[in-house]
């Protein structure tokens, strides 16, 4: 089966994003969640070189970077926010934070 | 499609699976890191070293290590295990991960349905990267600066500890 560099680097990231979909829907431990959300944006990132090396344009890699800057800034402010929510609760039950009062 | 690329990508999609079934964090970490090295190589056969480099040092780098330290500074210990195998039952995950399941087999079935000629892929050199960058893209990396400290403050201010102003040992003589 001979199948094209970019349409293998696609399908890659498409499984990789979609495992990510299926952890983020049936995980309750809400680190297991902020992971999930880590696999999805990889996924889009991989996504974003391959096209990129597809057109042979530097865009997609820009995006990339981008991507990274944005993961990081988000797993800080997701990680004390799980902080907060753990002391709060005293468990990281993504359900309980729903009945969290003001 | 060359021999490399298949086995870092079926390294990164097994390593995944085994994230998302773990029941104990820390392994689940570590395939994860695992997961990320192999999408590091998937990228320079993509001829894309640059990004390659950068997704280990700044993804498996310090964005995992970051969050290991941060369950090592939880210390949630055996029974939050158990919590999440109690309710990780199959008849909770069946039907989402069956309908995801479905959507990645219509997601196969329309990629492999037209595919392009054999053209190749091209290397974009990290020169190419930086012009763009500092070209038509600076105002965008502004804003990811400008993000960046956002998410620094509001980690700090998130994550502050109240209520808690005298030191140790002024407590420990006020009680005396």
């Amino acid at each position: 089966m001979n199948i094209h560099p970019t349409t293998a680097g696609l399908l890659l990231a498409g499984i990789l994003f979609v495992l990510g979909l299926i952890s983020v829907l049936i995980r309750r431990n809400i680190i297991f969640m902020l992971l999930s959300v880590e696999i999805m944006l990889n996924a889009a990132g991989l996504a974003f070189v391959v096209a990129a090396s597809h057109w042979g344009q530097p865009d997609g890699q820009v995006m990339f970077m981008f991507i990274l800057a944005m993961a990081a800034a988000e797993v800080s402010v997701g990680l004390a926010l799980i902080l907060q929510l753990y002391h709060q609760l005293r468990t990281l039950d993504s359900d309980e934070a729903s009945r969290m009062k003001g | 499609m060359d021999i490399t690329f298949l086995i870092a990508a079926i390294i990164a999609v097994l390593a995944t699976v085994r994230v998302i079934t773990c029941y104990h964090i820390m392994h689940a970490l570590l395939y994860l890191v695992v997961s990320l090295l192999a999408v590091a190589v998937v990228l320079y056969t993509f001829g894309a070293p640059f990004m390659a480099i950068l997704e280990i040092i700044i993804y498996a780098g310090a964005i995992m290590v970051l969050i290991i330290f941060f369950v090592m500074m939880l210390n949630l210990g055996l029974e939050t295990v158990e919590h999440e195998k109690a309710w990780l039952r199959p008849r909770i995950w069946i039907v989402p991960g069956l309908f995801c399941l479905v959507l990645l087999g219509e997601l196969l079935f329309l990629i492999l349905q037209n595919r392009q000629p054999a053209a190749g892929i091209q290397v974009v050199s990290p020169k190419q990267v930086g012009m763009a960058m500092f070209g038509p893209y600076l105002i965008a990396v502004e804003l990811v600066g400008i993000l960046l400290m956002a998410g620094i403050v509001g980690a700090y201010h998130l994550g502050r500890q109240q209520g808690k102003t005298l030191h140790r040992f002024l407590e420990n003589n006020l009680d005396t």
